[in-house]
């Protein structure tokens, strides 16, 4: 089992979910994090007054995938998430050990 | 707060024994029928002006304060709002104490007399031109009350409450009176046919000039401007904003104090210069940052309005537009230079809106007052002025004097006030915020 944190672009959101659904994905989780990269920030101007905000706001989605089914997930995510310019964000997969569904027991490949 | 060519409101005031005689005597033989004309009072005037004193204390509470409190900290919303209120209570006393006297009473070139304390001789029979004095004194009483609140926006974020009040208190009358007094109260600039409809030199110029001499003496926010201090919450500085440029109407248009041509003039070239101001602040925006910005709108709008405040009774439409353009321009560049090259913080822009506007307008009403101009002809020279380059003397003379007295006087009194009370909070208090740290409460609870 793998785990998939993608970093994404906020209004992306929604076709990345609809498309991961595309291709059986059944759950994810995310969080609204700010951060920066090679985008940077951008800057606001009031009255000639120049603040520049480093962080910006981005969607953080966890996604936990069999092994067989990685691969397409990723391309699924980087499909939908990419605008060719800079800031689309990252992805970073690890191992997960375990998964359990609470509600059944049910273990691993059958839990996620 | 005259009509052109009426050198003083006061010469038209009964309940002035010494006045009243002075206009007799040089005048008997028309005696019966001024009289009767001084004793009447006119219905519409006098409706016109209560309205108009409503809108200039629209401008202040809540229109000023909104404005002003939207481009704070959230930390310091409430300390603004809190100054603003405090600010309309303490200067309507003190006008009806003294204020009023020392500006409008008799007195010398230099200021009033002190022979209407208390409002003493504003009765229900008084008359003010053809409106009740008692509403020529509230009128001028929401004037008193709006100046000191613009001058909140230099120190805003750091200032004690207590050293706030009686800087104010000190400055009404050391200086808002008596410049006022000069101008419209019969001194020495009216004498020499200074032009001043509404406030531009007598309100715009003291603030401003006092809120930049405040921003010197009482320093920059602590991080400023390395740390950013963007304002908190836009929508509500649009709204104080919108709510400036109705109230305007009654600043500009109810200084002709007459329900009459002159008014109806003063409105709409005050209307026309706000929208030129606004237009052209957000267009020099776009132009040097590519983006125009809402708090640049609806600064340039009130730029505009401060920069026709002493030309609205003067000018023409056409003038206004170009007044107006003018001060979208021009108070754009202060902005940028005070912030960005001179460093200094005059928090919410107190100078380079209202003094640059209110000298800019004093200024182009000597040229725009000119009656042979085409389509820019105004409506006349000032009291025996017959030339634009002899009126430009009187408004330089005017603007001039009344910076100097300014900053001086100001300077004065922030000294002895921080003698007095300490104008500054403290470090600690500055970083927690002044709602919490001199008012116990919070703006948000979110």
């Amino acid at each position: 089992m793998k785990q998939i944190t993608a970093i994404i672009k906020p209004f992306k959101l929604d076709d990345v979910r609809s498309a991961l659904t595309d291709i059986g994905l059944q759950g994810m989780s995310i969080e609204e994090v700010k951060g920066f990269g090679r985008q940077k920030g951008h800057t606001e101007l009031y009255r000639g007054a120049e603040y520049v905000i480093d962080f910006v706001p981005k969607i953080k989605l966890q996604v936990v995938v069999t092994d067989e089914k990685m691969d397409d997930a990723i391309e699924t995510i980087i499909k939908a998430a990419n605008t060719g310019k800079i800031g689309d964000g990252k992805i970073f997969v690890s191992d997960i050990s375990q998964a359990i569904r609470i509600r059944t027991g049910e273990i691993n490949d059958e839990a996620i | 707060m005259m009509k052109p060519f009426n050198s003083s409101p006061t010469k038209t005031t009964i309940g002035k024994p010494s006045m009243l005689k002075r206009l007799i005597s040089s005048t008997a033989f028309l005696l019966p029928s001024i009289a009767f004309a001084e004793d009447s009072i006119n219905g519409a005037d006098t409706a016109w002006i209560l309205t108009a004193t409503a809108l200039v204390l629209f401008m202040t509470i809540p229109g000023l304060s909104l404005f002003y409190a939207g481009l704070a900290r959230s930390k310091n919303v409430l300390s603004i709002l809190m100054q603003c209120f405090s600010l309309t209570g303490l200067m309507s006393i003190l006008w009806f104490i003294a204020g009023y006297s020392l500006a409008f009473g008799e007195g010398n070139g230099f200021i009033g007399d002190l022979n209407n304390l208390f409002m003493a001789n504003v009765t229900k029979g008084s008359i003010s031109g053809t409106i009740p004095e008692s509403l020529f004194a509230v009128f001028q009483m929401t004037f008193a009350v709006i100046t000191p609140a613009l001058i909140v926006g230099a120190f805003a974020e750091r200032m004690k409450f207590s050293a706030m009040l009686l800087f104010s208190t000190f400055w009404l009358f050391a200086v808002y009176a008596p410049v006022c007094h000069w101008v419209w109260g019969g001194g020495w600039l009216s004498e020499l046919g200074v032009l001043d409809f509404a406030g531009g030199i007598v309100v715009h110029i003291t603030a401003g000039v006092a809120a930049l001499v405040c921003a010197l003496v009482i320093g920059n926010r602590k991080g400023w401007p390395q740390t950013a201090m963007p304002p908190h919450n836009m929508t509500m500085t649009v709204t104080g904003a919108g709510m400036l440029w109705v109230g305007w109407f009654g600043f500009n248009a109810g200084s002709a104090l007459a329900a009459d041509e002159s008014a109806a003039m003063a409105l709409i070239v005050t209307h026309l210069a706000a929208a030129t101001g606004s237009l052209t602040w957000a267009a020099c925006e776009w132009k040097k940052y590519g983006k125009p910005s809402v708090l640049g709108s609806v600064t340039g709008m009130v730029a505009g309005l401060g920069t026709i405040t002493p030309a609205s009774g003067s000018v023409s439409p056409a003038a206004a537009i170009v007044i107006g353009f003018a001060a979208g321009v021009i108070c754009f560049y202060a902005t940028i230079t005070i912030k960005q090259k001179l460093k200094i913080d005059d928090s919410l822009d107190v100078f380079p809106v209202h003094g640059v506007g209110g000298i800019l307008g004093s200024l182009l009403v000597g040229v725009f007052c000119a009656s042979e101009l085409g389509a820019f002809s105004g409506y006349g020279f000032g009291g025996d002025n017959a030339s634009i380059a002899s009126q430009l003397k009187a408004q330089l003379i005017g603007i001039s004097s009344v910076i100097l007295y300014t900053a001086a006087v100001t300077w004065i009194l922030l000294k002895l006030v921080n003698a007095i009370t300490g104008l500054r909070v403290n470090e600690e208090e500055e970083h927690q915020g002044l709602d919490l740290a001199l008012h116990e409460e919070k703006g948000y609870d979110l």
